[in-house]
């Protein structure tokens, strides 16, 4: 005892995020990335569409899962900035000429912008109440875009054949793939689906890895301490809102380029852009980032073989919320992490000990 | 100036049916602390329920109702102790989200059984009664019935608050649910019973949903909103605060529908936000949140 406080220590230690696991599976993953990218070269047409499809929920999944799992804010009105993306990239390339994919960058700006305001406003509510506080908010939006008849009013109105057409880089993959534009189109929407989810993928990880997703991670564990050890609350979930908002209208934007057509209550669906998502969140384990990735998996079987069944479909996904709530509150995801100890995407910190060459005393 | 006059009345009258969508919300909330998302389903389930007990039993609306209560007491009883009790304690997310997979089991139940179309509570020649005021100002009867009986149904809660044995459990077990327990109040019981009583007051707003205008499966969670404005203008658990603030969202609509049809229900949302923004307790807050 006393020679051991006498001396100074003998070793090291150093904080260690990653796992030898997760070092393997980012080579892996980079892999399927590359093979995601060039499968539009052997797969059908409505394997691209459906995976477009995936790829989006997936994307709106990690958006709310860092607002709701980890900065607390249990929204039910991020179908605000999906109908506002879906709106501004109408607006942007009807009115301004723009190109469809500038646009879906620019709507995430806007958005972005939107969201502060808004923000203001709906973190008046606190916990429970914030969630019908944001729906009402995203209420008003869709009573605001039916009142602008320029885009159509309650009824909506489609996307010009010559601005889905005319995507960037249509052409190169008309000869590259050998095929029609109505085909060309879905490979870019599906290219920009792919990069939207690995974007926000990548987003929500570095994020989370950082200082400020060290205080985030503080905040859902237990506010209060939080705030007692100098984290600004307020302003770091006004921050995570607003990229949320941002990640969000960018999504709504390429939603609506695939769908060419929008109207107030799809683009304002409460159901499709929140019910939908917090579903896949919950599924697949909240507060995880590997769990919207499990999630999205299983509602697309479910939405796949069993869509056709029609409300009683609806009635199964919404008696599923209620027993994964009940009997397994973290999800597949969190369920499996608390028995294997597994981590794809590690955010945890570890002390570990650094390999010391020689003997410093 | 009638105009005018007119449409304050028949906006006031309208804030008591949104009073009575709220006051079930407001008692809820103030006792067990859950927002219940699938609140606006339950009444449009309780609208469905006087119509098929009227139409199965060849009854008018108003007897239906006194068949449908008992029936909604047990189903909000046993939806509390079997479900809802288990979702509490745990966090904010537990009890939205299995309220939210309730409303979408409930809509999506009764497309299944009643199909999509619009419904009617068919109340013969009170629907169309009115009372002339003079000065070119007439209410109609069903308002009127509407706004009184939330009246009566705010006082009846304030009596069962305030003036009897349950209603000191209520307010013991929304103040501090630890020393409550200690002083032998079964709260999972009382829950149960306060959902009850909910249902109670989400029966008598179907009936006044049900018969003032057209409803059908997919309109429960907009109620579920104007009701969650009333009981957020009014402050949390003061039942007269949720009347004053159904009527503030009944007259924000009716000037709006004034203005122009298309912005009724935005009207309302903007005047919601704008007290909120102003007064983010509400009016008349009885209780911290």
């Amino acid at each position: 005892m006393t020679s051991a406080s006498a001396s100074p220590p003998t070793a090291q230690f150093r904080v260690a995020v990653s796992t030898p696991a997760s070092l393997g599976l980012a080579a892996v993953g980079l892999l399927l990335l590359v093979g995601l990218v060039a499968l539009p070269s052997v797969a059908e047409r409505d394997l691209i569409q459906d995976l477009s499809f995936v790829f989006y929920m997936l994307a709106l999944a990690q958006c709310w899962n860092l607002l709701a799992g980890y900065a607390g804010l249990v929204s039910v009105g991020q179908q605000a900035f999906v109908g506002l993306g879906g709106y501004l990239l109408f607006a942007l390339t009807i009115f301004g000429n723009l190109d469809p994919l500038l646009a879906i960058v620019l709507a995430g700006v806007v958005a972005g912008l939107f969201a502060i305001p808004t923000g203001l406003v709906v973190f008046r509510f606190r916990g429970a109440y914030f969630a019908i506080g944001s729906w009402v908010v995203a209420e008003v939006y869709r009573l605001v875009f039916a009142q602008i008849k320029q885009l159509g009013g309650g009824t909506g109105t489609s996307l010009p054949p010559s601005v889905s057409n005319g995507v960037a880089g249509i052409d190169w993959v008309k000869t590259l793939f050998d095929v029609r534009a109505p085909a060309a189109r879905d490979i870019i929407t599906y290219w920009a689906a792919l990069a939207l989810a690995a974007g926000t993928l990548a987003v929500v990880y570095l994020l989370l890895r950082s200082r400020r997703g060290l205080a985030l991670a503080a905040i859902r564990d237990q506010e209060a301490t939080a705030e007692s050890v100098g984290i600004n609350t307020v302003r770091t979930k006004l921050a995570v809102y607003v990229l949320v908002a941002a990640m969000t209208g960018m999504i709504g934007a390429l939603i609506y380029l695939q769908k060419a057509r929008i109207s107030p209550d799809s683009a304002f669906a409460v159901l499709d852009w929140t019910a939908y998502v917090i579903l896949i969140v919950v599924i697949g384990g909240i507060g995880t980032i590997e769990g919207p990735v499990v999630g999205v998996i299983v509602f697309y079987l479910l939405q796949r073989y069993l869509a056709d069944y029609g409300t009683w479909y609806l009635i199964l996904l919404g008696a599923i919320a209620i027993a994964v709530m009940l009997f397994a509150p973290q999800g597949i995801w969190g369920s499996l992490q608390g028995r294997f100890r597994l981590a794809l995407f590690p955010t945890q910190r570890r002390l570990e000990r650094a390999d010391v060459s020689g003997d410093r005393t | 100036m009638a105009g005018l006059l007119d449409t304050i009345i028949q906006g006031i009258l309208l804030g008591g049916l949104y009073a009575l969508f709220a006051a079930g919300l407001s008692l809820i909330f103030g006792i067990m602390r859950l927002v219940n998302l699938a609140h606006g389903d339950l009444i449009v389930l309780a609208a469905f329920a006087i119509l098929a007990l009227g139409s199965g039993l060849g009854l008018d609306p108003l007897l239906a109702t006194l068949l449908a209560l008992p029936v909604m007491f047990l189903i909000g009883f046993g939806l509390q102790q079997i479900l809802l009790n288990r979702t509490l304690g745990h966090g904010l997310l537990p009890p939205l989200l299995v309220t939210f997979g309730l409303s979408i089991i409930i809509q999506n139940g009764l497309l299944q059984g009643f199909t999509a179309d619009s419904q009617r509570l068919q109340a013969g020649a009170i629907e169309t009664a009115s009372i002339n005021l003079g000065g070119g100002v007439a209410v109609g009867l069903i308002p009127l019935l509407t706004f009184a009986s939330a009246v009566i149904v705010i006082i009846g809660l304030n009596v069962l608050f305030y003036r009897t044995a349950l209603g000191r459990a209520f307010r013991a077990t929304s103040d501090d649910l630890a020393t409550a327990e200690l002083m032998g109040i079964d709260h999972h019981r009382t829950f149960a019973l306060a959902m009850g009583i909910a249902m109670i007051v989400v029966t008598i707003a179907g009936l006044y949903l049900g018969m003032r205008a057209n409803f059908d499966p997919t309109i429960g969670p907009a109620r579920l909103l104007y009701a969650f404005e009333a009981v957020i203008i009014g402050g949390l658990g003061s039942f007269w605060g949720t009347l004053a603030g159904g009527v503030i969202i009944g007259l924000a609509q009716t000037i709006g529908a004034n203005i122009d049809p298309e912005w009724q229900i935005l009207a309302g949302h903007l005047a919601f936000l704008f007290v909120l923004v102003l007064r983010p307790r509400g009016l008349f807050p009885r209780a911290l949140d």
